[in-house]
């Protein structure tokens, strides 16, 4: 009897954990599809023999990306994105949570700021307002339209303004009394202490900014300014889309770049491969960072 | 000493932040008063004409509104359902998993997803959707006649919402499993001892374990019913499928910055904006008296 129910419970586990290793392949899949296209040769890839691993391997599709000027401008369109929007939304979210962390009592307009952004966060003029301001500040095909509308990661305040009111309260008396000033309790002790929090942030920001098309495809009239996302989307996923009904000539066409198509498409994935171990490492922490409150 | 010569410095800091949010938030909230003008790029919102609630009459006359409403809530609702049950089966099942070494693999594989952008999944999946694509290829093998997938309105709704657990359901598990984990494992202890077994376990204190946290999210979600996923429909849509996959959001792009109809778009946007903002404060109120949850 005890013997049957170790048995069955042994099985049941084992079936418990084929299930799940078969849900982590199912998620995985498409990707490794992907890079196994981009690796493969163009004929093997469009008669459709690449199901997970390479055929024919070649890299002749990587050394055609490196040719085309515009794709490669475009990813350093992004990697400027990222580096000049991601220090200003690092450096925009740790001097309002500074202040905002502060007690109403320390400082009586925080609440007023507080619903001030509240009200930002929840409500939008929407796009179209928002394009017309851009235009009219003459924005329009320089990287402040892509960096200056999101500068301000309004959600990334209230995480790490949370995780500073956690910090103990005898930091802030303590440095008053040793006459530590406002800047130098920011910088000097707060963002010290809560260097994962903001490394949690920071990440979230640059993965975002990484991946926005939108903005891209609204604000950069020419594909010279595109960035990368928005270079795949307009060049690789829109004429894709659009080839749904195509004649049999566009086909053999489209099939021709299949493997073109998946190397860049894999080129887009790599820095957020490269970021992923320490996205990994942070994010739960991020997601349960501010989630306790007094 | 003398905290009040800090306010200062508290207002300096405040200050750029607050600036930018003033000129690309609520300036852009003014500008939205072209919902109510017949507006013309030429002549700007100073110098258009004012007409009223003409272009949200015109909304409710025309036939796209009642479909793209209805596409709107009907996929923003199935894929509000996916993500309470999707995520909370996936979670209960690798709580029950003692291998370390396998857990951690199949939560490093499908948390990656939500990190990818939809420009770059929606490439994949429209790849592998097409007519020489994996999945026609196998269809094939099997002796099925290949499917224009994403130029059906039956399916389009489908690739849409299962696309969508594909890249959230790994990722919107990681609040349950927190919830998991802050169970008192006594429980389970003297549950073991008392002869119940894991699936007793399962149903008797896991289950009821976690249901707080069940009911805080499904009460956030109702400020959701109104988001479809932009990114995510735009990316993979085309005129084929407007019928079935066309929402608020995308119609609002394609009526306003591509024809050009700023003053009808806007109004469609300030609606929906208006009505997700009720949704929200709705559901954030609800949240705070069933679940005592709060923002700040």
């Amino acid at each position: 009897m005890v013997r049957n129910r170790t048995v069955s419970a042994r099985l049941s586990e084992a079936a418990l954990i084929a299930t799940l290793l078969l849900i982590s392949f199912l998620s995985l899949g498409p990707v490794l599809h992907t890079v196994a296209v981009s690796l493969s040769d163009n004929a093997a890839a469009a008669g459709g023999f690449v199901k997970l691993w390479p055929k024919g391997f070649t890299l002749e599709s990587y050394r055609k990306i490196i040719e085309e000027p515009h794709f490669v401008h475009s990813f350093f369109v992004s990697v400027q994105r990222v580096l000049l929007g991601g220090s200003i939304n690092l450096a925009l979210t740790v001097l309002m949570a500074y202040p905002l962390s502060r007690s109403p009592k320390e400082f009586p307009m925080r609440n007023a700021y507080m619903w001030f952004l509240l009200f930002t966060m929840l409500f939008s003029g929407g796009i179209i307002p928002l394009y017309l301001t851009v235009k009219t500040l003459g924005m329009f095909n320089t990287i402040w339209a892509l960096v200056l509308p999101g500068a301000v990661p309004v959600f990334n305040v209230v995480l790490l303004m949370n995780f500073f009111r956690n910090l103990p309260k005898e930091l802030s008396e303590a440095g008053y009394m040793d006459g530590a000033g406002p800047w130098y309790m920011m910088l000097r002790v707060f963002v010290p202490l809560s260097l994962p929090s903001i490394a949690t942030v920071t990440l979230f920001s640059i993965v975002g900014h990484w991946n926005a098309f939108f903005d891209g495809m609204v604000f950069m009239r020419s594909v010279e300014n595109y960035p990368l996302q928005t270079y795949i989307q307009q060049l690789v996923v829109q004429t894709n889309i659009q080839e749904l009904d195509s004649t049999q000539l566009e086909l053999l066409q489209k099939i021709s770049e299949k493997t073109l198509n998946a190397a860049k498409i894999v080129v887009s994935m790599v820095p957020i491969l490269i970021v992923y171990p320490f996205l990994q490492k942070y994010f739960i922490h991020g997601i349960m960072l501010g989630s306790v409150k007094e | 000493m003398n905290l009040k010569s800090f306010h200062k410095h508290y207002h300096l800091m405040l200050l750029p932040g607050v600036l930018l949010l003033i000129v690309f938030h609520v300036v852009p909230m003014f500008g939205a008063a072209i919902a109510f003008q017949d507006f013309k790029i030429g002549r700007g919102i100073w110098g258009s004409e004012w007409i009223g609630l003409e272009n949200f009459t015109y909304l409710f006359q025309i036939r796209d509104s009642g479909v793209i409403f209805y596409n709107t809530v009907f996929i923003a609702v199935c894929k509000i359902i996916a993500h309470l049950i999707v995520p909370l089966v996936f979670a209960l099942m690798l709580n029950e998993v003692r291998q370390m070494a396998i857990k951690r693999w199949v939560q490093t594989v499908v948390y990656l997803p939500h990190f990818i952008s939809w420009v770059i999944l929606a490439g994949i999946v429209i790849d592998m959707l097409s007519l020489n694509g994996i999945v026609n290829q196998t269809l094939q093998a099997l002796g099925i006649k290949p499917i224009l997938f994403l130029a059906s309105n039956t399916w389009f709704p489908v690739i849409v919402i299962g696309s969508d657990i594909w890249k959230e359901f790994g990722f919107a598990a990681i609040v349950y499993l927190a919830a998991l984990a802050g169970i008192n494992p006594s429980l389970y202890e003297a549950a073991e001892m008392d002869g119940a077994t894991r699936l007793q376990q399962l149903r008797y204190i896991s289950l009821p374990g976690i249901a707080s946290t069940i009911v805080l999210l499904a009460t956030l979600s109702i400020g959701n019913v109104l988001n479809a996923g932009f990114d995510q429909i735009f990316n993979l849509y085309n005129p084929l499928v407007y019928e079935s996959g066309d929402i608020i959001d995308t119609y609002v792009y394609r009526v306003g910055l591509v024809q050009a109809q700023y003053g009808f778009a806007t109004a469609v946007g300030l609606l929906k904006s208006a009505i997700g903002f009720v949704l929200i404060v709705l559901s954030y109120r609800l949240a705070y008296k069933y679940a005592n949850y709060r923002i700040f």
